[in-house]
């Protein structure tokens, strides 16, 4: 991973999409893979707060990896985190109040992400400008994909609906959009997303 | 008097079983899904977790309320917070190490990796934004204490056995545990009723 100029950048996105997929693949930061997906609008909010952040990290990152003295790391990493999660915050509540209040908590928790903070010690810290910031892009769409496909789900058969837009007549599964049917969903499709890969691994 | 009591049991019935961190806020999923495999890591977490949450949300309370809202600088709250829990819990990592070394070798582990975790951050943040008393954010804190270590022992007993069990191939190891999860918080709605505030 260390060598970054043998590896495309259309391989660095879809690595971050695919194989490292931070929630079914990695099965971290998976608060807000519940918490907010109980609609569409605001989980590609979410994913698109976090796609934001993670590529503004990298690239920050990337840019002050010789002043950082190897020993602090830790800490600047965390203060850029904080940094650009703290726009972010006041960003979404100036421009999206109404989604803001439901999961303001949530995007100011995206500061303690495991995936963030491993991206920029694993890959920002290491590589240059071009190659973090294409890491952050994948890595975040796979966050934003994650999200909307759970979300899509959950509000397609718990509400009947898809971006607020009434779509299904028929009486919704209610119990997708209550706490305890984000868990079943969430299993659900991390288990679907398993039984793909081994399928497409073993015909290999 | 006794109804500031009352205000206070209720804070803490209501952020351990009706708020539940884990079933009704998802939050500290990560650990939850990581430490859950054996019951006695589970209770060395749950006692780690509870003390350090409730001296962080005492100390984030002292500092805001004291420094960050006479100077008018709470939108840094952030930053402040994630560098309060930090620094407190590395500051007991050393003490630690030094004064208690029993208790070093059994729970310090868990020290090292709760101190930026969203469990704990999620504390103090709340307890700013809903601008509770220094009694009721201890009396918070405390609750979602009890509440993670509730969950985080019940899901530890069930893996336990989980782990004998026939489970279909693709669904091993974290998409049970989320279907299991799901199963208890559908339990656990059953309390919503319990306190009407």
């Amino acid at each position: 991973m260390s060598q970054a100029g043998k590896i495309s950048y259309r391989e660095l996105v879809l690595n971050g999409i695919f194989k490292e997929n931070t929630i079914f693949k990695l099965a971290l930061s998976l608060c807000p893979s519940i918490a907010v997906t109980n609609n569409v609008r605001n989980g590609v909010l979410m994913g698109a707060a976090v796609l934001f952040v993670q590529v503004m990290v990298n690239i920050t990152i990337s840019l002050m990896r010789n002043l950082i003295h190897p020993r602090i790391r830790l800490p600047i990493f965390m203060l850029v985190i904080s940094g650009w999660v703290t726009v972010t915050d006041m960003t979404m509540a100036v421009f999206a109040p109404a989604a803001y209040k439901q999961m303001g908590l949530y995007i100011q928790l995206i500061v303690a992400f495991a995936s963030i903070l491993a991206r920029a010690e694993m890959f920002a810290s290491k590589n240059t400008f071009v190659p973090s910031m294409f890491d952050g892009i994948g890595m975040g769409a796979g966050f934003l994909l994650a999200l909307t496909v759970i979300s899509f789900f959950r509000e397609l058969l718990g509400k009947g609906s898809l971006w607020g837009y009434q779509i299904i007549n028929a009486k919704p599964l209610l119990i997708l959009v209550l706490p305890a049917g984000g868990f079943f969903a969430v299993g659900l499709l991390m288990g679907f997303f398993n039984w793909i890969s081994t399928k497409y691994e073993g015909r290999q | 008097m006794s109804n500031e009591f009352i205000k206070l049991f209720e804070l803490i019935i209501a952020a351990s079983l009706i708020n539940n961190f884990v079933f009704t806020r998802f939050l500290g999923l990560c650990i939850f899904f990581g430490v859950s495999k054996r019951m006695e890591t589970a209770v060395g977490m749950s006692i780690t977790f509870t003390s350090v949450m409730m001296i962080s949300a005492a100390l984030s309370w002292l500092v805001f309320t004291h420094v960050m809202v006479p100077l008018d600088i709470t939108f840094l709250k952030i930053i402040v917070f994630i560098g309060i829990v930090a620094g407190f819990v590395q500051a007991t990592d050393t003490i630690m190490r030094k004064v208690a070394r029993v208790l070093y070798y059994k729970l310090g582990i868990y020290l090292a990796l709760i101190s930026t975790n969203c469990i704990i951050l999620a504390v103090p943040l709340i307890n700013a934004g809903e601008r509770y008393t220094f009694f009721e954010s201890l009396a918070f804190a405390f609750g979602s204490g009890i509440g993670f270590s509730l969950a985080l022992i019940i899901m530890a007993s069930i893996r336990e056995k989980l782990e004998l069990a026939d489970v279909p191939e693709p669904f091993k190891g974290v998409p049970i545990a989320f279907i299991v999860t799901g199963l208890i918080a559908l339990a656990f709605t059953g309390f919503s009723g319990l306190i009407r505030i």
